[in-house]
């Protein structure tokens, strides 16, 4: 699922209360069993301590059964596991990403809320990421992230949410999210998706 | 939280800088405070030209130690010199600081203050005024060593006084060139004053009586006054010396706990608040507390590593000023627990700092501005600023962990200092205040 909407559209925030972040004002919250992992838009890594050192305090702070098992699993799963014993102040913006996730699946959660996972990252780095988030999803965990990047929702999310100023605007596949659009913004036919979106939004007083 | 802890120890592990100075600034300090101190020790030096100290005095048939050795030399490094000249010359080189030239007959002039003839002996002192503190101070110790010298001679010769008047008043044995005078007396002189006159006819003789016996009996009664009168002038004012306060330690101990104190103070805060603004800085903090860790086991966690860190940096340091003072080792388990409460506290504080300011850069310039000025006002003694003033230094300092964790430490070095279990009481409410006041300000943390 893609979360995508304007700046303080209310994204991040729907995320952190989903990740138990933060309290809610008001509503019902349900999660699934089996745990929600969460993986902030900016990197949450000690950055002086290497990348296996950083899965093996998460892994024991998550009361893993084995802490170094599960930290060679996820070394496996972002092939990070040539650089384990690197500082993760010198790896890529890219590949701190991957260490980023690779912490909030350490509980082996059903579902991964991303927030903002691509910001930062040059097209090289995102095709990677998603290759790799892709993976996660076809393995059967669900994939709550959020985005500016419409192009990118519309590629990734199987199902988008539009929020703007906290309210929910849209939620449906993104060719269901086509038609309100064409349907909202007639004049905005025949541009691009991204064009015809902000348009749709300012129909809806965005 | 022991993952944690093992965290932070590795994170300043990895840091050669941090763990650098961890280590070499308790030693820099004890190095810099024993030397300080050990110097502070050194006596200035005192070249003496004094005759030989087995030529005694007596007055009053009592030997009077005349010896400047017994007691000058108690205070200051004396050094021979065999004469004056031998004297100025150590001072004008430097070799000594000052001189003090005792005439070769002191004891025949200190003996002649007994006499009916007394000479008045003669001492001088020659300092070097280059260095004018080290001048003053060795120059008030000369004064006070040759004020004492004249007290004791001038109670000798009050005594010596009063028993001549005495020998006046009541009469007695006079020993005199190994002859011994017999002395009628005032008493005895107006007992037989007072029996002959009777026999004496009314007349000029009998008039010339009576102005005797009036005479003999007014000199009688005011001699009585006379010895104690004397005592009073040879010690005008008495000196009663008590404490208030009871008894301080020595200053040495009390410099070794301001050094201990300070070192605990800037490791431990610093350490501390910068430990806690980088979970923030690092993105850390919320995805800990989502769960792993909780708000106050937090603090906890950092409040545990300062406490750890900063009793092995003051314990490295108290062990390397032990090298220059005398420290009771005896007294370790004491030591152990004052700094681990001293360390508690700071550690509080500087969670509360770092909770606070929710970043490095900004918490360390906190902890430096905070701590320093609050070290200084908790130095401040009593008498230097009004007493309005004082009271509220007093109650200000209160506040913060320094004063009391400074009263822990220099109890747990000494037993004259002050009392342990107050300032263990003090820094255990502190702890609590503080790290309430640091779980409370994580909530800025969490602000999305």
């Amino acid at each position: 699922m893609a979360v995508i909407g304007p700046n303080g559209a209310g994204k991040t925030t729907l995320l952190s209360i989903l990740a138990g972040i933060v309290e809610p004002d008001g509503g019902e919250l349900r999660l699934p069993d089996g745990g929600v992992g969460w993986v902030p838009q900016r990197a949450a890594l000690y950055r002086r301590l290497t990348v296996e050192e950083n899965l093996l305090l998460f892994a024991r702070l998550e009361k893993r059964e084995d802490p170094h098992a599960s930290a060679d699993e996820m070394l496996e799963l972002t092939g990070l596991g040539d650089r384990r014993r690197e500082l993760v102040a010198r790896l890529s913006g890219g590949n701190q990403q991957r260490v980023n996730i690779a912490i909030g699946l350490l509980s082996r959660p059903v579902a991964l809320l991303l927030d903002e996972p691509s910001v930062g990252l040059d097209p090289r780095q995102r095709a990677r990421l998603w290759d790799f988030v892709g993976g996660l999803a076809e393995g059967g965990t669900t994939v709550v992230f959020s985005t500016h990047d419409i192009g990118e929702a519309e590629r990734f999310g199987r199902r988008l949410l539009v929020l703007a100023d906290g309210e929910r605007l849209f939620d449906g596949s993104s060719e269901e999210l086509r038609s309100a659009v064409a349907e909202e913004a007639p004049e905005a036919a025949g541009r691009d998706f991204e064009t015809a979106f902000v348009t749709y939004l300012q129909h809806r007083g965005h | 939280m022991r993952w944690l802890l093992l965290k932070d120890l590795q994170l300043l592990r990895r840091s050669p800088l941090q763990a650098a100075l961890l280590v070499l600034y308790p030693l820099l300090i004890a190095v810099l405070v024993g030397f300080a101190i050990s110097r502070d020790q050194g006596d200035p030096r005192v070249a003496l030209v004094s005759p030989s100290a087995e030529e005694g005095v007596q007055i009053g048939g009592q030997d009077l130690n005349i010896d400047p050795r017994t007691r000058l030399c108690a205070r200051v490094e004396c050094i021979d010199a065999q004469s004056r000249a031998e004297a100025v010359e150590k001072v004008r080189s430097g070799d000594a600081l000052a001189a003090l030239i005792v005439p070769r007959n002191i004891a025949t002039q200190v003996r002649s203050l007994a006499t009916l003839d007394p000479a008045r002996p003669q001492v001088e002192v020659l300092v070097n005024r280059e260095d004018p503190v080290k001048a003053r101070f060795v120059d008030d110790r000369i004064s006070s060593l040759l004020a004492e010298a004249n007290l004791l001679i001038a109670r000798r010769i009050a005594t010596v006084g009063g028993e001549y008047l005495g020998l006046v008043l009541n009469g007695g044995e006079f020993e005199f060139l190994g002859q011994s005078i017999p002395i009628l007396g005032l008493r005895a002189s107006t007992g037989i004053l007072t029996a002959l006159r009777p026999e004496v006819p009314p007349g000029a003789l009998r008039d010339s009586l009576d102005q005797v016996i009036r005479f003999t009996t007014l000199a009688r009664d005011n001699l009585d006054v006379a010895p104690p009168l004397l005592r009073a002038v040879a010690e005008p004012i008495e000196v009663k010396r008590s404490s208030v306060n009871g008894e301080g330690p020595p200053l040495d101990l009390f410099s070794v706990a301001v050094a201990a104190t300070f070192t605990l103070m800037f490791v431990v805060v610093l350490l501390v608040s910068g430990s806690l603004a980088l979970e923030r800085e690092e993105n850390a903090f919320a995805r800990l507390t989502r769960g792993l860790v909780s708000r106050a086991g937090l603090v906890g966690e950092k409040v545990g590593l300062g406490m750890g860190v900063g009793m092995a940096v003051t314990l490295l340091l108290l062990a390397g000023i032990s090298a220059f003072v005398p420290l009771d080792w005896g007294r370790f388990g004491l030591w152990l627990v004052a700094i681990a409460a001293g360390g508690a506290g700071f550690a509080a504080g500087g969670a509360a700092l770092g909770a606070a300011t929710r970043e490095v850069r900004a918490s360390s310039l906190l902890a430096f501005m905070a701590s320093l000025p609050i070290a200084f006002l908790s130095l401040i003694p009593s008498g230097a600023v009004g007493g309005g003033l004082f009271d509220a230094i007093q109650v200000i300092a209160a506040l913060f962990p320094f004063k009391p964790a400074l009263d822990a430490t220099t109890a747990a070095l000494d037993s004259a200092g002050p009392n342990l279990g107050m300032a263990l009481l003090h820094l255990a409410a502190l702890v609590v205040a503080y790290g309430l006041l640091a779980r409370l300000a994580l909530r800025r943390f969490a602000a999305v």
